[in-house]
């Protein structure tokens, strides 16, 4: 995977990943569901399996699921498993497949043929914001500063990030360019095999700015070796709140990094309906609390047609500037 | 900083710690032996347990003394069956499993296990006395020095360019860097000769074509070839002696101890790691020993064996200290635990020595603690560990090709994985029988996409290629990687002409 060691960062719980264990049934009288079987695209390990895993966790330790049961089904980008689930629709009515923004920009580039629009939409239920980050030495405060350094010359802003070009981190800094009346496509972005490798070439002076996860680098700016100018956020966020929004430094964008879970298509509609309800239900139990803090996650919930406008917005967004950095 | 010792002994010294050690190292071995599962996934899948016990002092020396038991157990794969299911135990097997073929294994294992050790013990004090003064050494290599790094690393192939050998270990070589080249690579949105196949899209993986080109086709020999197996053969008794002579202590001792300095240097870098820590130490000593010893080399030498073990296991003590110091994870190991550090509410960072000392200071002895626990385990456990040789090849053969194929399904759950095992292994089986080393090709995979990633990296920061000469390191590093390659063949050219000439 592209990120993989971004991801294993970020969502560092895999419970009993290989050995393939289902957690045990607590039904004390609250119990919505009986089972919950999920489809993981990628390997052991990465941050869909985390996902996945954490969530089969708080929903079954709540007692909201009776049991839950993990398959990872890794290939073709994500790909293998949403071709399977489409495949084997009428079978997998028990079966919730996690996902996130890649599945957008992936259908946009033909890395496998079906989107989210062939799939029945569950719901989004956590995200990352993206961050614009420098080195605490850099001569740049804010974006005001880093805009005008890429006005001078943009060859010499070398901005970094964690994906390859074309990708999550890659948009960002393009789109936060854009939003500052900049010309997007001369945005010299070198990607690194991981969120972590472009930290380190921030660090070591190779590059000006990094664009990456906002999780990733809060750590960092707590202990002051990086600042954060600009997070894709709407408001500042409670984990770090110093940092300031692209949009109150009149930048007007923002971006949202989700995870989300999918159903097969032509699923009927009672059904999904439990898998939204059961959903909604978890973000007001301490187990569900208890694993998002674990992983740091931020509780971005998106249900049924929100999450449909959402996907749609987030296509439109990507696709528009994909196309205009000449990657579509 | 004595203060500092003094409050990580006291802590790591209760009794539940040294359980926590014990207990990690133990499980670390042996789920390593396991050809599919890493350090990486067993750390993976201790974590919630870790967490579990809720002290950050306790979770960290338990996952540290899993990491350790799990590189060492690594090693045993490579030397007993020629599976290293980790890169890092690729160069183990260069020299380890010769050694176990000509009937030492346990001899190796000891070599392998001391070396370990001693990597191990060396990197923690290092770690002990430079962490915070190394952690500016950690920022010094740009994209530039990485790939000329890299270009040192291939050098170890010049091990298997023996006389008449250099044209079919170049073209190895080759082979393993174009493999490299398939899937998704990090400077490109699009697969590249994937054919459409949707399972090469994210490339091969290593531990597939690690299967692939040293396990299987050796299986397939031993079938091939009844008197390969040594069951039977009166050797029993030697592959349990453990005992290694004075006069190859006195050979291997100088070696382990570069090696562990080289490795831990290069550990410490957050792009480079114990992969290539095992191969530099690998080229690095067969380079610098006498010309008798160099022929050795990949057919069962106790220093080749020793190099790498001293060098990955001192690297990996290494990588903690752009974690401890930077907050930087330099491998998927790392990362794993850098996750479980902030899930147990601690920064790794400049401030950690400062906020959480007898954090800082408990993982660095308990590392130290974690070794010698790990060397006084498994010592006596070796005779036994090598009986599995003397089990009648026709139990042996189906045990290494269950081992080899559940290695490559296990991580992945993708049983296309199997069908790629078999057809790459059949593929090594035939270039083996043309007498193609295969090694290169796995050091030119492995070192492959790391190598382009930064080559590209550093010709955008560039824009060109002249970074060559503007940066120094990066000149030197070349050219050091020149000497490597051509310096062997000149004096294995100057040999051959005083030999003629003395006929």
């Amino acid at each position: 995977m592209l990120n993989t060691m971004r991801t294993m960062a970020a969502a560092s719980i895999i419970a009993a990943a290989t050995l393939g264990l289902s957690a045990p049934a607590f039904a004390d009288g609250h119990q919505m569901l009986e089972k919950i079987h999920f489809l993981i695209p990628g390997g052991a390990g990465g941050g869909w399996d985390g996902t996945a895993r954490g969530t089969g966790e708080a929903l079954t330790e709540s007692g909201l699921v009776g049991s839950a049961s993990y398959e990872n089904m890794s290939g073709g980008g994500g790909g293998k498993a949403i071709g399977y689930l489409i495949e084997n629709a009428d079978s997998n009515h028990g079966t919730l497949m996690v996902n996130s923004t890649p599945i957008v920009i992936r259908s946009l580039t033909k890395v496998f043929p079906q989107s989210f629009r062939d799939l029945s939409l569950v719901a989004g239920t956590i995200g990352d914001y993206a961050a614009i980050v420098v080195s605490k030495d850099s001569e740049i405060n804010d974006m005001a500063g880093l805009v005008a350094a890429y006005k001078a010359d943009p060859k010499k802003v070398a901005i970094g990030g964690g994906s390859v070009p074309g990708g999550m981190d890659h948009l960002v800094a393009a789109m936060a360019m854009q939003a500052a009346g900049e010309d997007p496509t001369k945005v010299k972005y070198i990607p690194y095999d991981a969120g972590a490798k472009a930290m380190a070439g921030l660090l070591s002076g190779e590059v000006i700015a990094l664009s990456t996860g906002f999780s990733e680098a809060v750590e960092q700016a707590k202990a002051g070796e990086v600042k954060i100018i600009g997070v894709t956020s709407d408001e500042r966020v409670p984990a770090f709140e110093e940092a300031k929004t692209l949009k109150e430094q009149g930048l007007d964008t923002s971006f949202v990094n989700w995870r989300g879970f999918f159903a097969a298509p032509g699923l009927p509609a009672e059904k999904l309906q439990a898998y939204q309800d059961v959903i909604t239900k978890m973000y007001d139990t301490d187990e569900w609390e208890a694993v998002r803090a674990r992983n740091g996650w931020v509780n971005i919930h998106n249900s049924g047609d929100e999450f449909l406008t959402f996907l749609e917005n987030q296509e439109k967004v990507i696709g528009d500037l994909m196309k205009q950095l000449g990657f579509l | 900083m004595l203060e500092g010792i003094l409050l990580g002994l006291s802590t790591v010294f209760s009794i539940t710690n040294i359980m926590m050690v014990i207990g990690g190292c133990l499980i670390g071995t042996f789920i390593g032996m396991l050809p599919g599962l890493g350090p990486m996934s067993i750390i993976a899948i201790m974590i919630p347990v870790a967490i579990g016990i809720g002290d950050p002092s306790a979770a960290l020396i338990l996952l540290a003394g899993v990491y350790y038991g799990a590189i060492f157990g690594g090693s045993t794969s490579s030397i007993l069956i020629n599976a290293p299911g980790v890169a890092s135990t690729v160069a183990t097997s260069f020299d380890g499993y010769p050694l176990a073929r000509q009937g030492q294994a346990g001899k190796a294992l000891t070599v392998a296990a001391i070396a370990s050790f001693c990597g191990g013990t060396v990197g923690a004090i290092l770690l002990l006395i430079f962490a915070p003064m190394l952690a500016s050494v950690a920022l010094l290599f740009h994209s530039a020095e990485y790939f000329a790094l890299m270009v040192v690393g291939l050098s170890a192939i010049a091990a298997f360019a023996g006389s008449g050998q250099v044209g079919k270990a170049v073209m190895m070589t080759l082979l393993g860097l174009m493999l490299a080249t398939v899937g998704e690579g990090a400077q490109y949105n699009m697969p590249r000769f994937t054919m459409g196949i949707m399972d090469l899209q994210s490339g091969l993986s290593f531990i597939t074509l690690s299967m692939a080109m040293f396990a299987l086709p050796e299986a397939i020999y031993l079938v091939l070839d009844p008197t390969r197996s040594n069951s039977g053969t009166g050797q029993q008794g030697q592959i349990k002696e453990l005992r290694i002579s004075r006069q190859e202590a006195k050979r291997i001792f100088p070696v382990i101890g570069r090696q562990s300095i080289q490795g831990f240097l290069i550990g410490v870098l957050p792009g480079a790691g114990a992969t290539i820590a095992s191969f530099l130490g690998y080229a690095v000593e067969r380079n610098i020993a006498s010309k008798e010893e160099q022929d050795q080399f990949g057919k069962g030498s106790v220093k080749g064996l020793a190099a790498p073990e001293a060098a990955n296991n001192a690297a990996c003590t290494g990588s903690f200290v752009p974690l401890l110091t930077l907050g930087i994870p330099g491998s998927g190991t790392t990362a794993i635990l850098l996750g479980a550090l902030i899930a147990l509410n601690v920064s790794p960072g400049p401030r950690l020595m400062v906020d959480n000392p007898q954090i800082f200071w408990s993982v660095i002895i308990s590392m130290y603690l974690g070794n010698l626990i790990l060397l006084v385990l498994n010592l006596p456990l070796i005779p036994y560990i090598a009986k599995i040789l003397a089990v009648p090849r026709n139990y042996l053969i189906p045990f290494i090709l269950f081992f080899t194929l559940m290695g490559a399904y296990i991580g992945q759950n993708n049983a296309t994985e199997l069908l790629m095992l078999v057809g790459l292994g059949i593929g090594a089986t035939i270039l083996r029988f043309a007498d193609y080393p295969l090694a290169p090709l796995l050091i030119g995979f492995i070192l492959g996409r790391m190598l382009e990633d930064n080559f590209s990296r550093a010709m955008q920061l560039y824009d060109g290629i002249h970074f060559i000469t503007e940066r120094p390191m990066t000149m030197g590093l070349l050219v050091l990687a020149v000497i490597l390659i051509v310096l062997p063949m000149y004096r294995a050219r100057q040999a051959r002409l005083r030999s003629a000439e003395g006929d």
